[in-house]
């Protein structure tokens, strides 16, 4: 796959002579292709006009671009065309969906949406693992409604298991709230075996796919989840938009939690009464040029073949595993050697606090992420602030993984605890 | 001196090692603590005050985090313990001068004492706040205790 990064200018670096960065934070945002700049550009140039607005035919061309993107993304991840809701980004998309319950709960809605409504007594259940932003709504919407949220636990790697999960199952379940890909861990959730169980109680499943969508296949239609939520800027694509998916029949249902122009059908003075999904979701201007980018994203990801990503990924991460196992005082967070996991490695190093960790490596070139990467109870799970995280996507190469591991090798030593017992820096 | 050794200098893996002032303080005139919410760093300070409320008699810190922020902790307390109110205040104003230097000009070593080795954190821009943890807290149990104010600096 060596041969991509030519379309990546953030990587053509003119010879200078010094050593090239290597870039292992794709998880935290990924790198965008040429071919994905040039489209936004390219709209923006030539096409931009106010889409679902007026009667020119300029405006009828860029909406034609608009909707267009939206039947691209939505083929990518087995969705209909009104299943797929823009977003400003996919911790909004989560609350699209928590507002948007809790609007059903106080009334909104009328009684189409009282399906989704929660009641004090009701359950929303997530895992320890979850990245806050598929937390802190559900612990909004459970204190507005009196519902109760309640957390699988997970083990000494940070892992949580399927039986853990159906013990948190009960008859008042109503949401199970879970990411596909932990973005600390890299744990594969049994999502098939997730739904069965939430919805053999009646619950809906809200997937975060942020960490999954943009490295391996996904058919949200076949994996039966109800909701589920991910970013433009993970994929290749722009900052500025997420994707909120939900099942055609509970969008059409679901108050919309942003509410002004373009999501209406008759409006009088004292009531409004809205469209379908996805347009009674997006009020206001949308990110248009980010849609269009974002479609040619996937195209990127496409010709390339999400079979073919998943499979070098998985390649880089056992890479990453595999040599950090043999490193002294360094812990792997998440599945050890053998262990299919996705392309992101979190570590922790006795003795030594990530931020140093992540200064030493930067020293070297190396962009990492360091820092609790938005998962707090997790990390509190584990006896650690923080860690050091390795994150690759398509154009990832061998080298950068190995230079990682390398550099991380020094990293005791230079911080003189190669040979101490680890230093007490963890409550 | 590279990047990296000009950033922890020997002198901060010492202090990050020696962690001089860790401990519980009984009695304490003023307690605060701090969080850096983008790392998880804490740390509480504890100060208590001469009778005449001039002097830090005594002053401990509890914590954890990165090198950085636990050697500056350290250092502060070498530097700020026994000394007058108003000395560790002008202490805490030219540290955070230094800290906002981006790695220009010189450090005042008269004034700063050994925490002129953190000049070099000042180039590092997501680090400055490791640097701050523990002088923040200080100037906030400062501040608590009610202790004569420092004139106005700038």
């Amino acid at each position: 796959m060596s041969d991509l990064r030519r379309d990546f200018p953030a990587f053509d670096r003119a010879s200078g002579g010094s050593t090239p960065t290597a870039y292992l934070d794709s998880a935290a945002t990924s790198q965008r292709p040429r071919q994905v700049l040039d489209a936004e550009r390219e709209y923006l140039e030539h096409h931009l006009a106010p889409v679902h607005r007026g009667a020119s035919a300029a405006v009828g061309h860029s909406t034609t671009l608009f909707e267009d993107a939206r039947a691209t993304v939505a083929r990518f991840v087995g969705a209909g065309e009104r299943e797929i809701v823009w977003t400003e980004n996919a911790t909004d998309a989560i609350n699209m969906v928590s507002l948007g319950i809790a609007d059903a709960s106080a009334g909104l809605g009328g009684a189409s949406a009282r399906s989704l409504a929660l009641e004090p007594g009701d359950e929303i259940v997530i895992t320890e693992a979850e990245h806050h932003a598929n937390l802190i709504p559900w612990q909004r919407l459970a204190a507005k409604t009196g519902a109760r949220l309640r957390a699988v636990r997970v083990d000494g790697h940070g892992l949580w298991s399927i039986d853990d999960l159906a013990a948190e199952l009960g008859d008042r379940t109503r949401i199970v709230a879970v990411a596909e890909v932990s973005n600390v861990t890299g744990y594969l959730a049994p999502v098939a075996d997730v739904v069965s169980l939430a919805h053999a109680r009646g619950a809906r499943v809200v997937l975060d796919a942020c960490q999954s969508v943009p490295h391996r296949p996904t058919d949200f239609g076949a994996m039966g989840v109800d909701f589920a939520a991910f970013s433009g800027h993970k994929m290749l694509g722009p900052n500025g938009i997420g994707v909120l998916y939900g099942r055609e029949e509970l969008l059409d249902v679901l108050p919309p939690a942003r509410t002004g122009g373009s999501t209406i059908t008759r409006v009088t003075l004292e009531t409004a009464e809205f469209l379908p999904s996805p347009h009674r979701f997006e009020a206001g201007t949308q990110p248009v040029s980010q849609a269009v980018a974002l479609a040619e994203a996937v195209r990127y990801l496409e010709a390339i073949g999400m079979d073919a990503i998943a499979r070098h990924e998985s390649e880089l991460a056992a890479r990453i595993v595999e040599g950090v196992s043999a490193l002294p005082g360094v812990r792997i967070i998440g599945p050890g050697v053998g262990v299919e996991r996705a392309g992101l490695v979190a570590v922790s190093v006795d003795g030594v606090h990530a931020h140093d960790v992540g200064q030493f490596l930067d020293e070297a070139g190396i962009i990492v992420r360091v820092g609790h990467h938005c998962a707090q109870p997790l990390h509190r799970a584990l006896g650690i602030t923080a860690s050091t995280r390795a994150s690759a996507h398509v154009y990832t190469t061998d080298d950068e993984v190995d230079r990682f591991v390398d550099a991380l090798a020094g990293v005791r030593g230079f911080f003189g605890v190669s040979d101490a017992p680890a230093a007490a820096v963890i409550a | 001196m590279s990047g990296l050794s000009g950033l922890y200098q020997e002198i901060i893996l010492d202090q990050a090692r020696a962690r001089h002032g860790d401990g519980p303080l009984d009695h304490a005139d003023a307690e605060h603590h701090e969080f850096n919410p983008t790392c998880g760093d804490e740390l509480t300070m504890r100060i208590r005050l001469d009778d005449s409320h001039a002097r830090i008699a005594e002053l401990a810190w509890q914590g954890d985090g990165c090198s950085i922020s636990m050697a500056s902790a350290s250092t502060l307390a070498e530097l700020a313990t026994g000394r007058d109110v108003d000395e560790v205040r002008e202490l805490i104003d030219g540290f955070r001068a230094m800290l906002r230097s981006q790695g220009q000009g010189e450090p005042d070593e008269e004034l700063l004492g050994d925490a002129i080795a953190f000049h070099g954190v000042s180039k590092y821009v997501m680090r400055v706040k490791c640097a701050m943890l523990g002088w923040v807290a200080l100037e906030a149990c400062l501040t608590e205790a009610g202790s004569p104010t420092h004139p106005a600096v700038e």
